[in-house]
């Protein structure tokens, strides 16, 4: 095969990868997409092996058994993980990529005549640089995506460390690493390219470390996009077309979920970096304690409610993911639908842990994604429902986001659920939400609280529905 | 009216989209055209494939509904890992040269990257797989 002839193959792949992302703009055409994606992949593929095949039986061997292990693994995971540990498992592939963009840069670097950039001693001054600010970003995506899959996956805490002169660490980390490339671009040395991957594995630590739980899905969305720079760094390294587009997707595609996440939460891209929020406060013990009286309710009020309702909106938040409601509540919702209720789902950008992961969590209930809504879809409806049915979310509900200017989630886009007619809350017991801040609307005149576990709590409503 | 709207900026994003895919396609043709024979630095039609292809994305992106938000996430980790092809090139290269070690450093460096990349192409297609086929339509 010769060496145009590859490119154009790629090229195509490139092309692909593009029509993959192109079919999520809606659930109809989004499987095609996926099978463009697998396409592609199997085209870069087979043109890297036929363009340039490996050299000998024993390098067959490497390639069908590196593919067997990978594929089996992965295989493995996509389908045994369960769809509340989606951020997790995204976290843990970004982790991957960053580690095999280190190691291929690696391996350009002690086998260059393989990647066509010149021989041992005498690479490419361009390559080199391209070669170490890839590994760098996949040394800072690797790290950092173990440490955000430590902290999603609750085997580390969720709490912001916040280690002292940790901006100053980081600048001269950074610095060092600019550094470190400038010595590698002259000299090409073995150790300064090793010495760039540690410094770039410290930051990707420090960077993370400092960023608290409810951030997270910042952080999931901004590794991401480091996946795909990094990815980019090592197609202009080899000199192929198709990891330069998917790199640029990628890290686009990243960026502008980082983007999305930082306008629901109401954050600055720079104050999520810079870390410190989002720890989970002890609730209650900080500031007065509250005592006004609040309305109380059980099941059989709230089915009684609901049963009589025209219109019912159903707010789901990640507490009901972590309390497994998903399915009990479709059952409600089916149950109320019988009934001749019109039953809708809104979804506040944050729900989940990750951007969309509540859709994901609604559609593996059978609930239907035409009756799932995002939060500017939906937000005028709240003044025309009986009932919004809040349940395991309570930030994104808050509506001192918009009147109190004191408030930490003040300018936070919310769910106007205060002026549905009647507000059925769900929640545990009184503590306050992920950002420790109080809700006003538990203390309104249409609002009733149901204290309980969202899962037990929900059985109840359909129990009582039955009747 | 908020529904219509949002419906005409995809409308107008995907051909803009649309656009700048043909001119990515033009750019890599003359790319091409260039390396065998143009005095233009190759790095310089990389560059401008890579910034085009940025633009791609952004326009692309911008039109996934949020409610496959995480679909495009694993999709997005499962394509970044066409990375593969340079472990490809790192396990397959010649290591009969005795006294030089470096090769043989490339294939155990390529083979790990290979084992890597391949849990995240066959995991990545299979979780966004499993997840599309999920979301049903009402009925």
């Amino acid at each position: 095969m010769n060496a145009n002839l590859a490119a154009l193959l790629y090229l195509v792949s490139g092309i692909l990868f593009i029509l993959s992302l192109r079919g999520l703009s809606s659930p109809a055409s989004s499987r095609q997409g996926n099978l463009f994606g697998m396409i592609g992949m199997a085209i870069a593929v087979v043109t890297t092996l036929a363009y340039k095949a490996p050299s000998g039986l024993s390098a067959w061997v490497l390639v069908i058994l590196g593919i067997a292990i990978g594929g089996g693994i992965g295989a493995w995971r996509a389908r045994t993980v369960k769809m509340t540990d989606m951020p997790q498992l995204v976290a843990f592939f970004h982790a991957l990529v960053g580690l095999a963009a280190v190691l291929v840069a690696a391996g350009a670097l002690y086998a260059p005549q393989a990647f066509g950039i010149g021989s041992v001693g005498a690479i490419h001054g361009a390559s080199l640089v391209e070669m170490s600010l890839g590994a760098a970003i996949g040394a800072i995506t690797f790290t950092g995506s173990i440490i955000a899959f430590a902290k999603l996956d609750g085997r580390m805490s969720g709490k912001p460390i916040l280690l002292p002169q940790r901006h100053a660490i980081n600048i001269a980390l950074a610095a060092a690493a600019v550094i470190l490339i400038g010595i590698f671009m002259a000299t090409e040395s073995h150790v300064a390219f090793w010495l760039i991957v540690l410094a770039a594995f410290a930051l990707g630590v420090l960077l993370i470390v400092p960023i608290g739980g409810a951030d997270m899905p910042v952080v999931v969305s901004m590794l991401n996009s480091y996946s795909g720079w990094a990815a980019a760094g090592i197609g202009f390294t080899l000199g192929n077309l198709a990891l330069i587009i998917t790199g640029a997707l990628v890290g686009s595609s990243g960026a502008i979920l980082s983007y999305i996440m930082c306008k629901g939460m109401n954050r600055s891209f720079i104050s999520v970096i810079l870390g410190g929020f989002g720890g989970e406060t002890d609730a209650g013990a900080a500031g007065a304690v509250e005592t006004r009286p609040v309305k109380q309710g059980s099941a059989e009020d709230a089915a009684y409610i609901m049963k009589n309702a025209g219109k019912v909106i159903i707010v789901p938040g990640y507490g009901m993911a972590v309390a497994q409601a998903q399915h009990a509540l479709r059952e409600m919702a089916d149950l109320l639908k019988k009934e001749g209720v019109d039953v809708s789902y809104a979804i506040h950008p944050v729900a989940g842990r990750m951007p969309g992961h509540m859709n994901v969590l609604l559609a593996e209930a059978n609930v239907p994604y035409d009756e799932v809504f995002e939060l500017e879809d939906i937000n005028s409806e709240f003044a025309q429902a009986d009932v919004a049915f809040v349940i395991g979310a309570n930030d994104v509900t808050n509506p001192s986001a918009k009147t109190d200017p004191k408030s930490p989630i003040f300018g936070m886009p919310i769910l106007d659920v205060e002026k549905a007619k009647t507000v059925l809350f769900i929640k545990r017991g009184m503590g306050s939400g992920y950002a420790g801040v109080e809700n006003e609307l538990f203390f309104k005149d249409n609002t009733m609280m149901l204290f309980a576990d969202a899962k037990k709590m929900v059985e109840n409503i359909v129990k009582a529905l039955g009747h | 009216m908020a529904n219509e709207a949002s419906k005409q900026f995809v409308d107008a994003v995907t051909a803009a989209a649309q656009n700048y895919a043909d001119t990515l396609s033009a750019a890599a043709g003359s790319a091409a055209h260039a390396a065998s024979g143009g005095a233009i630095d190759p790095f310089v039609f990389r560059l401008a494939i890579f910034v085009m292809a940025v633009f791609v994305g952004y326009y692309v992106v911008w039109s996934v509904t949020p409610a496959l938000h995480t679909p495009l996430m694993s999709v997005t980790n499962a394509i970044s890992s066409v990375i593969v092809v340079g472990a490809l090139l790192s396990v397959g290269v010649d290591a009969s040269t005795p006294g030089d070690d470096g090769p043989l450093w490339a294939r155990i460096f390529g083979f790990i990257a290979l084992i890597l990349a391949c849990v995240n192409i066959f995991g990545g297609f299979l979780v966004t797989e499993r997840m599309l086929s999920m979301y049903k339509k009402k009925g």
